[in-house]
């Protein structure tokens, strides 16, 4: 058999979790960093990083969308899929995907959201038309009360959900890690790691990626970028990258140290079939270079266009690493047998139902997605906000 | 009085979600199978419809009630503790009706299966190489499947 | 002579009646069959494994099992005394077609290990499937409900010993079921009815009569990877240390 090298168990040659298991964890990881940096604003009151503060609850609710897409196509039977609700397995934790889903759908992002926006869905839905007037009137849910009174009690209940939302958002991706973590039968998934691994790689990206996309909006509209704002959220990242870099050093410094029976292989498979993906992708390029980059950021007083340009180059190199990262752990785990007495290898299908297209097709989704969310619940800055509306709609 | 007020939009949020969740009971009623939960967390008539499925090896006993002339030479020879099936194949459609006549055997391909020889076999199982053994005669030459030991002049 | 003999035993009511339960295919029709009456497990011996693959064929023939996937498959060990932990393990389309001529080697021993699924008491793939698609009958086989499987396959990467993959037609989840379908019927598994050597039995280990629980007492028998504490209820008679 072609790809296998020494002795698989012979179910083994093919892997059952694509490309697209490598996307899932990669999105949820996106929304819960993206909804840690919101947090950020609202519960420890980093007022600097502000104006990222709704970008980023859209971006987390965008991607949100999305992430269980790559779990439907990549089942056998995706119609089958409500039974997770409901029979959910109780001592599975995979069948706890369906409810910290709706719950940090429904009762933390989308809830914030609305509690947020609700001064500007009731100023919306009176000062468009049409089917855009109809749209915003659903989403007022009949009450237009935008009394001082009535919005200083959202701003308390926002302030708690954003509460109840930081552990729900490590919930929802350390869960994730836990699926990994906790399955004794394969090495280098299990450890107990895994899930704080997860959270905090989560927060890296996610936080890397409203970065990224807050930057490249004021491009787009032409505004000024927030230079206390950006450098404020670069800080968190590179001390956040450090803590997940340390952690992930501490993963792989332990295996090493410890040398189970699983050691050799799993050391000859990181120096041949995941050398580039985990050394020079991860590591070194991924995680070495943006640490270096940013770090010289926080040492040194660089002018703003060249700090500018480093956050969008670490910001880009962040995204590699933690893909890479998921990449390692998805696929690594399942390229050697569990025999420890040899590997297989995984070929990416190209247009399947799991293949790299449908992976493409994935990742760009949340972001048209979020295109509609920014220009129907436009998140920019209230002055700003009043001048495009007095030239959308000079009569109001 | 003005707190229940100003929090209205708030209790219709809340009521979307009951509503929601009865709606969510109700279809759950309706679409988790009946048997589900009878002894775990499965659906019972799962194990009915498992142990329904198709059988293709009859078992030595069933075809031992036809033919037994042929379970008496087994029996004393060196085959005695080798099933029907292992050589013939698969039986059940001829148990099920006789006048399927099961497929011819290629004794040049069966015996060799388990006597070629092989130092990864036990020592103690008769193994032989098929090239020098016999020099390509078909093995029931000298052999009688049934009970192979070579026949000279007595019995065994 | 023959023929008359057998039309007269084919008539006989005993016979033809425990046909009609093995063809009639339902538990319903299989009188006598009580779940709560049996645990069942399987014992293999290794030092009577020839390596012909029989057990592979008749499993392959009996349940459908796709091309390129197994229920069961047979294994074969070199290992040399200089590096006992380091086995030399081969496979050949899981032995269906048997395996090529071992040579004579001073330098270490040659052994067959048949596997299947090892119908865990604790399984790792029932706890993990998130619909209970997959579940430990009461008379201890474990099953997959294949009208409810959703195919996610977390059950193939939680077990331990490869026993699982997702079929290739059917997109569900698929393994041994122990022959389940013939165990409750009062057949053996069609692997066990195939072995010309004996090396594989099906055991109850809830019937006080099965010979099984001398062979226990008797015999240095062990599981396979004991330290995933699975719960395995498949035992090899003289497993070598080496075998994973």
């Amino acid at each position: 058999m072609s790809g296998v090298e020494g002795y698989m168990y012979p179910n083994e040659i093919t892997l059952y979790w694509s490309v697209l298991i490598v996307l899932y964890p990669y999105i949820t990881g996106l929304v819960a960093g993206a909804f840690i940096l919101a947090s950020l604003v609202r519960i420890f009151n980093v007022k600097a990083v502000a104006p990222t503060y709704r970008l980023a609850l859209l971006t987390a609710l965008a991607f949100l969308i999305v992430a269980p897409l790559p779990l439907m196509f990549h089942l056998g039977h995706p119609e089958r899929s409500p039974e997770m609700y409901f029979t959910p397995h109780a001592t599975s934790a995979m069948a706890m995907f369906g409810y910290v889903y709706m719950w940090y759908l429904m009762a933390v992002l989308v809830f914030e959201i609305w509690l947020d926006y609700r001064r500007d869905i009731v100023h919306l839905s009176q000062s468009t038309t049409g089917l855009k007037r109809l749209l915003y009137r659903v989403m007022t849910l009949g009450s237009d009360n935008v009394s001082p009174h009535a919005l200083a009690i959202d701003h308390k209940v926002g302030w708690i959900v954003t509460l109840v939302g930081i552990p729900s958002a490590f919930i929802l991706h350390g869960y994730v890690g836990f699926i990994f973590g906790s399955l004794k039968s394969n090495p280098w998934w299990n450890s107990p790691l895994m899930p704080v691994v997860f959270i905090f790689s989560a927060m890296v990206s996610g936080i890397a990626a409203v970065l990224l996309i807050y930057m490249f909006t004021a491009k787009m509209r032409k505004m000024p970028i927030d230079m206390p704002c950006v450098d404020t959220t670069a800080m968190y990242l590179f001390y956040i990258f450090i803590l997940d870099f340390s952690l992930e050093m501490l993963d792989l410094i332990h295996r090493v140290y410890e040398a189970d029976e699983s050691f050799r292989t799993l050391n000859f498979m990181v120096h041949t079939k995941l050398y580039f993906s985990q050394i020079v992708l991860q590591i070194c390029i991924g995680t070495l270079v943006p640490l270096l980059l940013l770090a010289i950021v926080q040492v040194t007083n660089l002018p703003a266009i060249i700090r500018k340009r480093i956050y969008v180059i670490s910001g880009c190199l962040v995204q590699v690493a933690v893909f890479s990262m998921r990449w390692n752990v998805v696929i690594g785990g399942q390229l050697f047998s569990k025999s420890f007495l040899g590997y297989t290898t995984y070929k990416m299908a190209l247009v399947t139902k799991e293949g790299l297209l449908m992976a493409i097709f994935l990742t760009l989704l949340p972001l048209a997605i979020l295109w509609v969310l920014l220009k129907l619940l436009p998140p920019w800055p209230d002055k700003e906000l009043a001048y495009i509306e007095a030239a959308a709609a000079p009569t109001t | 009085m003005s707190l229940f007020k100003d929090a209205g939009h708030l209790f219709r949020f809340a009521f979307l979600f009951v509503v929601a969740f009865f709606v969510f009971l109700v279809v759950r009623h309706f679409v988790v199978p009946k048997t589900f939960g009878e002894y775990g967390h499965y659906r019972a008539a799962a194990i009915g419809e498992i142990a329904a499925h198709p059988i293709h090896f009859a078992g030595h006993e069933t075809c031992e009630t036809c033919h037994a002339d042929i379970l008496d030479v087994k029996k004393a020879g060196k085959h005695a503790g080798v099933n029907c099936e292992a050589c013939h194949g698969p039986l059940a459609n001829h148990a099920n009706d006789p006048s399927i006549a099961p497929p011819k055997l290629d004794t040049a391909v069966l015996c060799i299966r388990c006597h070629a020889v092989s130092a990864a076999k036990p020592k103690g199982f008769p193994q032989i190489d098929p090239a020098q053994h016999s020099g390509g005669v078909p093995c029931e030459t000298c052999h009688q499947p049934h009970s192979p030991a070579i026949q000279t002049g007595g019995a065994k | 002579m023959n023929v008359d003999r057998r039309h007269f035993l084919i008539m006989l009511p005993a016979a033809a009646i425990a046909w009609k339960y093995v063809l009639a295919g339902t538990p319903e029709e299989s009188p006598n069959y009580k779940m709560s009456d049996h645990w069942w497990s399987m014992l293999i011996d290794i030092p009577k494994c020839i390596g012909c693959g029989n057990c592979v064929r008749a499993c392959a023939l009996e349940n459908d099992v796709p091309e390129g996937h197994f229920r069961t498959w047979v294994e074969r060990y070199h290992v040399t005394d200089w590096d006992m932990v380091n086995p030399e393990v081969i496979s050949p389309d899981g032995g269906k077609e048997g395996f090529p001529a071992a040579q004579v080697d001073d330098n270490g021993k040659y052994f067959f290990v048949p596997k299947l699924c090892n119908h865990c008491a604790d399984s790792p793939c029932t706890q993990v499937c998130p619909v209970g698609a997959t579940f430990i009958s009461p008379d201890g086989v474990v099953l997959i409900d294949q009208t409810y499987c959703l195919g996610c396959a977390y059950c193939v990467q939680a077990c331990p010993y490869g026993c699982r993959y997702i079929h290739p037609e059917k997109k569900v989840a698929d393994k041994c079921t122990l022959c389940y379908h013939r165990i409750t019927k009062g057949l053996t598994t069609a692997c066990c009815e195939a072995c010309p050597t004996g090396a594989r039995q099906l055991a109850d280990l809830k019937d006080p009569n099965d010979p099984i629980h001398a062979f226990l007492r008797t015999h240095n028998v062990q599981v396979l990877k004991p330290q995933m504490a699975t719960g395995a209820k498949v035992f090899y008679n003289e497993l070598d240390g080496s075998v994973r």
